[in-house]
């Protein structure tokens, strides 16, 4: 195991100072959570800026340029107008389901967090029932999109929530069951073993390789998870104006743009974790074995889990840009009739693989 | 027993509905994702087009007609300038001839651009949008040229056009028909087989032959199902008899097959200009019969004046007593005037025939029965102007 502790190194550093450990302990607990937050949302600033500069490469445009070099302040600046913009909560809307909506779509992405391995030490919780956690939280964002929805007191909102609603419960079913896949392969729900399980052998030991049918239906559900094109309908523009968003302004607005590149940002590190070997090298390599050799592998560590998603981001951004929206029925058809029993047929496959060989 | 059927729902889609194009407004009764009913309501864009007409010469009249169809301007200013040439038989010279056709089929190929990526936006690709404009705007560097004008052109006039092609004018066309034809091939290797893309199409809006004959369907909506009807063929107007090109037409009167008619003629226009322009010929751009109708045998026709500057119709040009119906191929369809003369300068009545007007009367017909995002899809391929829409 590791030879850096942070946490025991944090508390001795407090005992020095003449501070109880408990106290130091306390003031510990919070601040990875609070890296990982603000880590997230600089991801989803990234995200947003790479979103623009890679719609304006495919359709021959510049995309945003003057705020900062490369546009790469534009983002904030958009969000920095939300933060200023006026909230409205329409007359007739149910305030209270209108301003907890936001709420429920955001805070369980962000709790998905919890459990994701930037390394093999660098995580909040190593909880044993890791994917299982993920799985749980989010599914319990499409309440808020339904919320919102019907508080919104508008048709198209109302629309926008019920399709939010139906494709949330088609696709986790598939994306549950390839998550499931995994974990038999890896005897394990915690994301660490899962990752640990894919380390020997490089690129080649990858679950993708070992999960082939797993991961292209997991990539699909995904998509459909984080309602992005060919699956937005749930937002769809040329028929629901805006969908459940539409009578949000201000930072509720924000939040739901927030809680959706997050998604984004979550699922490119799940695709990272179950199928391309999470923070290893594609190249396996040992690095001398002393403390300051420690502390590159764990920036090495994220450097590859980050590289790796944001490699997920670039192709999820670039079909957006490339495909045009299924329909509502064809989208249901795509998740009950096609992924469900492929995902099926896959656990069941690996399952019997692992019986006769392992 | 547990009730579970529900109400319909009815949703007021428009005039200001992102797919809408323009301000149309639907009715729409809906039953979960599907369609009931569908009820258009038009008239927002009521400017009171065909009255105005009443009140002006052709030639006042002709910077408001590019008004009508925004995006195919050349033909709405060819059946302002067609009806009353018809109606007293003036003849156009050829080179104005060619010159006409050259422009109609540029402004045709613009028409089905800017058909062709709102038609994907509403299917839910963006970025065809971006592709269009840029050919488009070569079009409209052309039409600049050419015109003074961007869109609204006011370059036909009553016996021929407004001015003669600017140096190099024909170099440049040609340049842009050579560049643009492997372009529809981009498009149609980028669109047409994605198999997303033909889910959301295929089947969607079917009209039979019967049916499009029936409502009086026009343009790429009648050839899409199976009806070869091309004015340009059935009424030889201009030069088209002189230039070898044919009519496109599909059988399955669906979604995808007035897409492929549309690509399909977006090449034969191309192909169009590209005969014309090295068939153009030289000599007047401009009829001298229309101040030679009003001056009668003792007019001068043979002076500095009458044959290199002031070659403008004559403000006066009275319109005869009589009335006729005139009709041209828009991108859209069947563009026509039935205009009553009353020997006066101003016409005695306008009555403008918009194919869009026409077309888009099928659409409640059409997305009964289908699914919410089909009704963008019908609408998007129906191809609609609210301009010349509501008039």
């Amino acid at each position: 195991m590791s030879s850096v502790d942070l946490q025991g190194g944090w508390i001795s550093l407090g005992e020095g100072l003449g501070l109880s450990p408990d106290l130091m302990y306390a003031v510990w607990v919070p601040i990875p959570i609070i890296t990982i937050v603000i880590a997230a949302t600089l991801g989803v600033l990234v995200i947003v800026w790479l979103e623009r500069k890679i719609s304006a490469g495919a359709q021959q445009r510049i995309g945003p340029e003057y705020a900062g070099p490369l546009g790469l302040l534009q983002p904030l600046a958009d969000g920095l107008k939300l933060v200023f913009k006026e909230d409205i909560i329409p007359a007739k809307a149910d305030k209270v389901l209108f301003t907890l909506g936001p709420a429920i779509v955001v805070v369980p992405v962000f709790l998905a967090y919890l459990v994701v391995p930037f390394g093999p030490n660098l995580m909040i919780s190593n909880l044993g029932i890791g994917t299982f956690f993920w799985l749980a939280t989010s599914s319990v964002a499409p309440i808020g999109l339904l919320m919102s929805g019907y508080g919104s007191n508008n048709k198209y909102s109302f629309l926008g929530g019920l399709r939010a609603a139906a494709q949330a419960i088609s696709y986790e079913i598939p994306l549950a069951l390839c998550v499931l896949a995994v974990a038999l392969l890896a005897d394990s729900l915690r994301t660490v073993e899962i990752v640990q399980e894919q380390a020997y052998g490089g690129i080649l030991g990858w679950n993708v390789w070992r999960q082939p049918i797993g991961f292209v239906a997991f990539l699909i559900a995904a998509l459909a998870e984080c309602e992005r094109l060919p699956f937005d309908l749930p937002e769809a523009e040329e028929e629901l104006v805006a969908g459940y968003q539409t009578e949000y302004t201000g930072m509720k607005f924000g939040l739901f743009y927030v809680g959706s590149y997050v998604n984004l940002l979550v699922s490119g590190l799940w695709v990272t974790i179950l199928y391309l070997g999470g923070w290893h090298a594609p190249i396996p390599f040992d690095l001398p074995n002393s403390a300051g050799w420690e502390v590159v592998g764990g920036f090495g560590a994220i450097f590859w889990t980050l590289l790796k998603t944001y490699s997920f981001l670039f192709a999820a951004i670039l079909t957006r840009w490339t495909l045009p929206r299924v329909r509502i029925d064809q989208l249901l058809n795509l998740g009950w009739k096609f992924l469900l029993p492929l995902a099926l047929g896959n656990l069941l496959l690996t399952a019997l693989l692992k019986l006769l060989f392992i | 027993m547990l009730e579970t059927k529900t109400d319909p729902m009815i949703v007021s889609m428009g005039p200001h509905h992102p797919s809408m194009h323009g301000v149309l407004r639907l009715i729409v009764t809906l039953d979960g994702e599907d369609v009931l009913d569908c009820e258009p309501v038009v008239g927002y864009l009521h400017r009171g087009m065909e009255k105005i007409a009443e009140h002006r010469t052709v030639i006042q009249y002709l910077p408001y007609v590019t008004r009508w169809d925004y995006l195919a301007t050349m033909f709405t200013e060819a059946v302002t300038v067609n009806a009353p040439e018809r109606l007293a038989n003036i003849e156009v010279p050829k080179r104005a001839s060619y010159l006409r056709v050259i422009m109609l089929e540029l402004s045709r190929i613009a028409s089905h651009l800017l058909w062709l990526g709102p038609f994907m936006a509403d299917i839910g690709a963006q970025t065809p949008f971006f592709y269009i404009l840029r050919e488009r705007e070569m079009i409209y560097d052309l039409l600049e040229a050419a015109t003074g004008m961007r869109m609204m052109h006011n370059y036909f006039r009553v016996g021929g056009v407004a001015a003669d092609l600017p140096y190099g004018w024909v170099d440049k066309s040609l340049d842009f028909c050579e560049y643009f034809l492997p372009k529809i091939d981009e498009y149609e290797a980028l669109i047409t087989r994605n198999p997303i893309f033909l889910k959301r199409v295929q089947n969607v809006g079917n009209i039979s032959r019967e049916e499009a004959i029936q409502w009086g369907l026009s343009g790429p909506m009648l050839r899409a199902s199976g009806v070869k009807w091309d004015l340009r063929k059935v009424d030889r107007y201009e030069c088209y008899d002189e230039i070898a090109w044919s009519v496109a037409s599909e059988r399955e009167g669906d979604s995808l097959a007035r897409y492929l008619v549309r690509m399909q003629e977006m090449r034969e226009s191309t192909k169009i200009v590209q005969q014309a322009l090295k068939a153009i010929p030289g000599g007047p751009y401009e009829n001298l019969e229309a101040r030679r109708l009003r001056e009668g045998r003792t007019s001068s026709w043979n002076e500095f004046e009458y044959q290199f500057v002031g070659k403008k119709p004559s403000p006066t040009f009275k319109m005869p007593h009589q009335e006729h119906y005139v009709r041209v191929e828009a991108p859209k369809g069947e563009l026509g005037v039935f205009l009553m003369g009353d020997d006066h300068v101003f016409p005695w009545r306008w009555k403008i025939r918009p194919p869009g007007f026409i077309n888009v009367q099928i659409l409640p017909t059409l997305v009964q029965g289908m699914k919410l995002a089909d009704i963008m899809t019908i609408l998007g391929s129906i191809d609609i102007i609210m301009g010349e829409v509501d008039r």
